[in-house]
């Protein structure tokens, strides 16, 4: 994140692009991003396994994740893992390994979708209050401070509490309030965008406002706002992941923060259970960090002066 | 120059009470507006139609949408901001009995994580292209990346459960009364309690402080004076805290400003994790109870200090750079 910070005193090296060749250049810078730098490389492949345990989920776990799992009519509760039990059952007799493999999709679902609508708000009103400028600007950047104003954690829990527990609250309290960050910093950016000469040459062509704004001044930002992207996905998984532990989850989903407060309200830590709640705890760290990961190579494609630091 | 400061000053004040009635307004329409009756847990069901009605008019709930809107503006201007549910006691007062708690424990965790980012920031840019520098960054990632609570069980384990060094929950051991604020802040075993929260938190915080110092002076190493330094033949220890450290401080110094705001409301979880009665523990059982006008305040409480300090921030920030007049640096 910092890195954002301090970079966002630079100026983006975004070539000059217009028109559909963005993508491709995207496709193909991300290759090179990739085939450089070995920590967006592992950051992928996280990602790449994660899609795969999530996909192939009922394949890989060998239990039903809410199944309480008994022998002889007796739970099999606090089992110890063992050949059966990769990492054992919970107080209730449940497969944790199963649980594990099944938290994937949650994670997935709310880390992809909550960046998704994230980078896409920010990028928009971004692109709308640097194009237009004026009292527009003024307006959404009034708004931005608000957004900046509302405590995040406190605001996802009400908005849960009184909407219900599902995940899709949490990714649209994510969707209503996250994307400040990336208004702001695009903003800033279309506003050196706006009087560069490809800009002018199409206004002068007679190009309206929004078909300048969206075929020629959001594929140059476009690398910005996936930067934004990658970074909101981490933030999005450790969020639905606080909101579990903190009680407001959907009970029905079991997602790795679930795992963490169900082991943290059965007494897991004072029993030294360590099968239950280190595994759920690594595999969050590890879903974050590969969109951190992901973020510094964006980063460096966008702000080469970093590169070698 | 001065005079276009203080119209600065003032115009960012007016903007600061700005956004926080659009916030309060936001607020009383979440509370408001959301399904279900917000004394719902406040009626019970053996009560008569008559009393439900008695008590809906207490609370003010029978009258018009904007009736209450504008009472409940000059309540919360006046500073009532109404009774909790279930404890009966003005929710300021409930509030104001663990704000300390909070501002304790959140100060401290910054002061600590803000001294280790600083430090070892500069040592990692020091050691540029050194594996010490790939371990920092990739550790400082690790705990940005850690869930605060998952390192707070980690903590707990350890220190607390299997190594029995500190306790595991609240500000101080059952039984322990002290006759005010200050004799628990100074008493060892409020210390002992702040440790493990305290710890947990530092570690989350220290991530940002240390990252940016570290790009800061990397910054700063490429500027004329260094090289300048450099040439003079000083020491390399000097140049680094003389020259360069105490330059590439200023914008850590803003971030700290803004850090305090989003670790009040951050640490929500760490306070849960502890059972450390604070200003988010207060919100997460008044949530989870339906007691609606704790909730409400504990989140203006929060609000109030989040939007001061981002005021701050930005203030601080315009005379630390005096580039800057209105534009301001932001920190995720």
């Amino acid at each position: 994140m910092a890195r954002v910070t301090s970079g966002s005193e630079l100026i983006p090296a975004i070539p000059e692009t217009q028109g559909g060749s963005a993508l491709g250049r995207l496709a193909r810078s991300s290759v090179d991003i990739l085939r450089r730098d070995r920590f967006a490389l592992a950051g992928v492949i996280i990602y790449l396994l994660i899609i795969i345990v999530a996909i192939l989920a009922p394949v890989i776990a060998p239990y039903d994740p809410h199944a309480v799992l008994t022998q002889n009519g007796a739970w099999l509760t606090n089992q110890e893992p063992n050949g059966t039990f990769l990492l054992g059952t919970t107080n209730v007799a449940r497969d944790i390994f199963s649980q594990l493999v099944y938290g994937a999709r949650p994670a997935l679902l709310v880390g992809f979708s909550a960046a998704f609508f994230v980078a896409l708000i920010g990028t928009v009103i971004g692109l709308i209050a640097g194009y237009f400028g004026g009292i527009v600007d003024t307006l959404l950047m009034r708004l931005t401070d608000i957004a900046f104003g509302i405590p995040f954690i406190p605001f996802v829990i009400v908005l849960v509490a009184f909407l219900g527990p599902s995940i899709w609250n949490v990714v649209l309290a994510m969707a209503l309030l996250l994307w400040r960050d990336t208004a702001r910093v695009i903003r800033s950016q279309v506003l050196t965008l706006r009087s560069r000469t490809f800009v002018q040459a199409a206004r002068i062509s007679g190009a309206g406002s929004w078909r300048i704004m969206f075929l020629y001044i959001a594929p140059n930002i476009l690398p910005l706002s996936m930067l934004y992207g990658t970074l909101a996905i981490g933030w999005a998984i450790l969020t639905e992941a606080s909101v579990s532990f903190l009680g407001f989850g959907d009970p029905k989903v079991v997602s790795w923060g679930f795992m963490l407060q169900d082991a943290y309200v059965s007494q897991a830590l004072a029993r030294g259970a360590y099968f239950w709640f280190i595994p759920p705890g690594i595999c969050i760290m590890l879903a974050v960090m590969a969109g951190f990961f992901i973020g510094r190579g964006y980063e460096e494609l966008l702000f080469p002066r970093l590169r070698g630091r | 120059m001065l005079r276009a400061k203080l119209i600065y000053v003032l115009g960012r004040f007016a903007q600061m009470i700005g956004v926080l009635w659009v916030i309060v307004t936001i607020l009383f329409l979440i509370f408001r507006l959301m399904p279900g009756n917000p004394l719902v847990a406040f009626i019970d069901p053996t009560f008569t139609e008559e009393q439900q009605q008695a008590i809906t008019h207490q609370f003010g709930l029978d009258k018009p949408l904007y009736v209450q809107y504008v009472l409940y503006i000059k309540n919360l201007a006046t500073g009532d901001l109404g009774t909790s549910f279930f404890q009966k006691q003005p929710v300021l007062s409930l509030l104001m009995d663990v704000f300390p708690n909070t501002i304790v424990l959140t100060l401290v965790s910054l002061i600590f994580a803000y001294a280790i980012g600083i430090v070892g920031g500069s040592i990692l840019a020091w050691r540029r292209g050194t594996a010490v520098e790939g371990v920092g960054i990739v550790g400082a990632l690790m705990t940005r990346a850690a869930p605060d609570f998952f390192v707070g069980m980690l903590v707990l384990t350890l220190f607390s459960f299997k190594l029995g060094w500190f306790p595991s929950s609240g500000v101080s051991s059952p039984g322990t009364i002290y006759d005010s604020y200050w004799r628990q802040l100074i008493a060892p075993d409020f210390w002992k309690h702040l440790f493990l929260p305290a710890l947990t938190m530092a570690i989350y915080l220290q991530g940002l402080p240390l990252l940016l110092m570290r790009s800061n002076m990397l910054e700063v190493l490429d500027e004329d004076f260094v090289v300048m330094s450099r040439m003079k033949g000083l020491p390399e220890w000097r140049i680094m805290l003389n020259h360069a450290a105490r330059n590439a401080m200023l914008p850590v110094v803003t971030a700290l400003a803004l850090g305090v705001g989003y670790a009040v409301s951050g640490n929500v979880v760490i306070e849960m994790v502890f059972s450390w009665p604070g200003i988010g523990r207060m919100l997460v059982k008044a949530v989870q109870a339906k007691d609606y006008p704790l909730a409400q305040g504990a989140f203006f409480l929060i609000a109030i200090v989040i939007v001061f300090m981002n005021f701050v921030s930005d203030i601080l920030y315009s005379f630390l750079d005096p580039r800057v007049s209105s534009s301001r640096k932001e920190v995720g």
